[in-house]
């Protein structure tokens, strides 16, 4: 094999791929190095930190990737070799992701999320930062041309659509429901600290596990929402958040299945809302982060209502609003839910509204619905209401057509069969 | 929308779906019988009649369920009809398949029934015919196949 053209990743991968695993080390080890001198048992500790060390610097000696035509080749370990290859003409999308560490020692993962029947993602964990974009803009070319002439190395000119302000994301998150837990929880250690200071100690020392889930929840929100931005880019929707850890991800107007939008109780005072979408994607596997599983991306974190139908446009262009409302008799069957039900479609994009508390909007384009399902429950068939469910590749929404007149629901599941299936023949 | 020609399930799913259940009915029994039988004699008879009662009642309940499953295959897609209480009919575009599997478990094999099930994108999509004949499951399979061949569609 030659060497040619083969690529090594950047050498402090090992050192950022480990992490906290990294940090708590040095915090270990710091004190002990700088106390005594002689015992035993450092020696045996240094050793082992060695060994992991060396086990680290082997993984990066034998892990390299190359450009090859049309593929992207990752060639990786030691006792079991693997050679990946992974045709660029399926990728679906590139990501940058930098986590905290990663943005210290000034390196980038580049992901390469694969179409297909494998649905794969190639990891280049981790390159130089400068590398990244100029990469990721060559791999892209390639991927959409197919072909190795010669590509731009400029990024493509994005044009952002939304930025979101960080007091408007504190606001947001403080009348959330995990934010107003925090706050509840909050205000009852100070009121039960004026009243009474040794039973809150007690109560605080006690429910500490749960202030710090609570505050865990909070952080990770707004940890992920940091500075969130959305932009128009040739390939689709771009999107960068993160205060830790930087996250760019890129959005192709294929892949999204649905869109909802989602208006809790506090917020709907507010005008506020929150778009998100549903992707295409593979089941979730064993072993995978929450992240990279993920199937719902949020387009609007929080912003008006105004805002999230502009952007719902570059999503779903023409889309309709929900105007058909059940008959009144369904208050008996769902009284929470009655107030929001409705539903209403056109000729190639359905939308429904449900909710109890929040109040919740799905849009489905009709060439996305995988089946429908027309079901009658003993209560709906006492009151002659059916519910037709349209199912779609993605994996969080779904919109259901819910409560309607029996008569309604049967026309409905003929037209949206009809519509889904000339939606589905239809040129893209 | 009209009415489509409903076929449906082989007769044995009924004989099947009665021998489980009788089988099940005679089984808690004569547990029950057995497990009360030192402690009180009238009331471990109580206990074994009321368990054969039950499945004599159940036995009505599976006639109905059996008799709801229905299929159809239409021009482009597939009804599938099931339920009594919970009422369903899914519709399953052939160009939406992904594939096609054929089951059949030990107690199916014993009246020569399979399951033929598709799989289409969608993890909601619930498309399951229980209970045809095997020849009649091979038939659907590839029917199915060949439809779904003809009329992909991607994502």
């Amino acid at each position: 094999m030659n060497d040619e053209g083969w690529r090594r990743l950047h050498p402090l991968s090992p050192l950022v791929r480990a992490g906290r695993a990294t940090i708590a080390i040095f915090i270990l080890l710091v004190p002990t190095l700088l106390s005594g001198r002689n015992a035993s048992s450092e020696y045996f500790q240094l050793a082992v930190v060695a060994a992991l060390a060396g086990l680290g610097v082997v993984s990066w000696l034998v892990t390299r990737w190359r450009i090859d035509g049309d593929d992207l080749r990752i060639e990786t370990g030691v006792l079991r070799r693997q050679s990946l290859r992974f045709p660029l003409s399926q990728v679906q999308a590139i990501d940058i992701v930098r986590p905290g560490l990663a943005r210290m020692f000034r390196v980038a993962e580049l992901r390469l999320r694969m179409g297909g029947a494998s649905g794969d993602t190639a990891r280049l964990a981790y390159l130089n930062e400068h590398e990244v974009e100029p990469l990721r803009a060559y791999l892209l070319a390639l991927a959409h041309r197919g072909e190795t002439a010669e590509a731009p190395l400029e990024e493509a000119p994005e044009r952002v659509l939304v930025q979101l302000p960080t007091p408007r994301l504190v606001a947001s998150i403080l009348v959330s429901d995990v934010g107003m837990l925090g706050e509840i929880v909050l205000l009852g250690l100070v009121i039960g600290a004026i009243v009474a200071p040794g039973a809150a100690r007690a109560i605080a020392s006690t429910g500490a596990a749960e202030l710090v889930a609570v505050a865990t929840l909070v952080w990770r929100r707004f940890n992920q929402e940091y500075r969130f931005s959305l932009a128009q880019a040739d390939d689709g929707l771009r999107l960068h958040s993160g205060l830790v850890a930087l996250n760019t991800e890129t959005i192709r107007a294929g892949r999204v299945q649905a869109v909802r939008m989602v208006e809790p109780l506090l917020w709907r005072r507010l005008g506020w809302c929150r778009l998100e979408v549903d992707l295409a994607g593979r089941q979730r596997r064993k072993g995978e982060g929450e992240t990279s599983g993920r199937p719902i991306r949020a387009l609007l974190p929080v912003g008006s209502r105004a805002l999230a139908l502009e952007l719902l446009e570059h999503v779903i262009p023409d889309a309709p609003q929900p105007a058909l409302r059940p008959p009144s008799r369904v208050r008996w069957k769902s009284p929470l839910r009655y107030r929001f039900l409705a539903w209403g479609r056109s000729d190639t994009v359905v939308v429904t509204r449900t909710g109890r508390i929040r109040r919740v909007t799905v849009w489905v384009p009709l060439e996305k619905v995988q089946s429908v399902r027309w079901v009658e429950g003993p209560v709906q068939r006492a009151l002659r209401l059916a519910t037709v469910h349209l199912d779609t590749a993605g994996r969080a929404l779904h919109a259901a057509l819910r409560d309607r007149d029996r008569g309604e629901a049967d026309a409905a599941l003929g037209d949206l069969v009809r519509l889904a299936r000339a939606a589905r023949r239809a040129p893209p | 929308m009209n009415e489509p020609d409903w076929l449906a399930p082989s007769p044995r799913l009924l004989t099947m779906r009665r021998a489980q259940v009788a089988a099940g009915a005679v089984g808690a029994a004569v547990l029950l019988f057995a497990a009360l039988v030192s402690s009180t004699l009238a009331g471990a008879v109580i206990a074994g009649v009321a368990a054969l009662v039950a499945g004599a009642v159940a036995q009505l309940f599976v006639t109905r369920r059996v008799r709801a499953w229905g299929y159809a295959e239409r021009e482009d897609d597939l009804f599938v009809k099931r339920g009594v209480l919970f009422a369903r009919l899914s519709v399953i575009p052939y160009g939406r398949m992904q594939f096609v599997d054929v089951t059949a478990g030990p107690v199916e094999r014993l009246f020569g029934l399979a399951t033929v099930r598709m799989h289409t994108a969608a993890a909601a999509s619930d498309a399951r015919i229980p209970g045809l004949a095997s020849d009649e499951a091979a038939r659907v399979r590839d029917r199915l196949a060949e439809l779904g061949e003809s009329q992909a569609a991607g994502l």
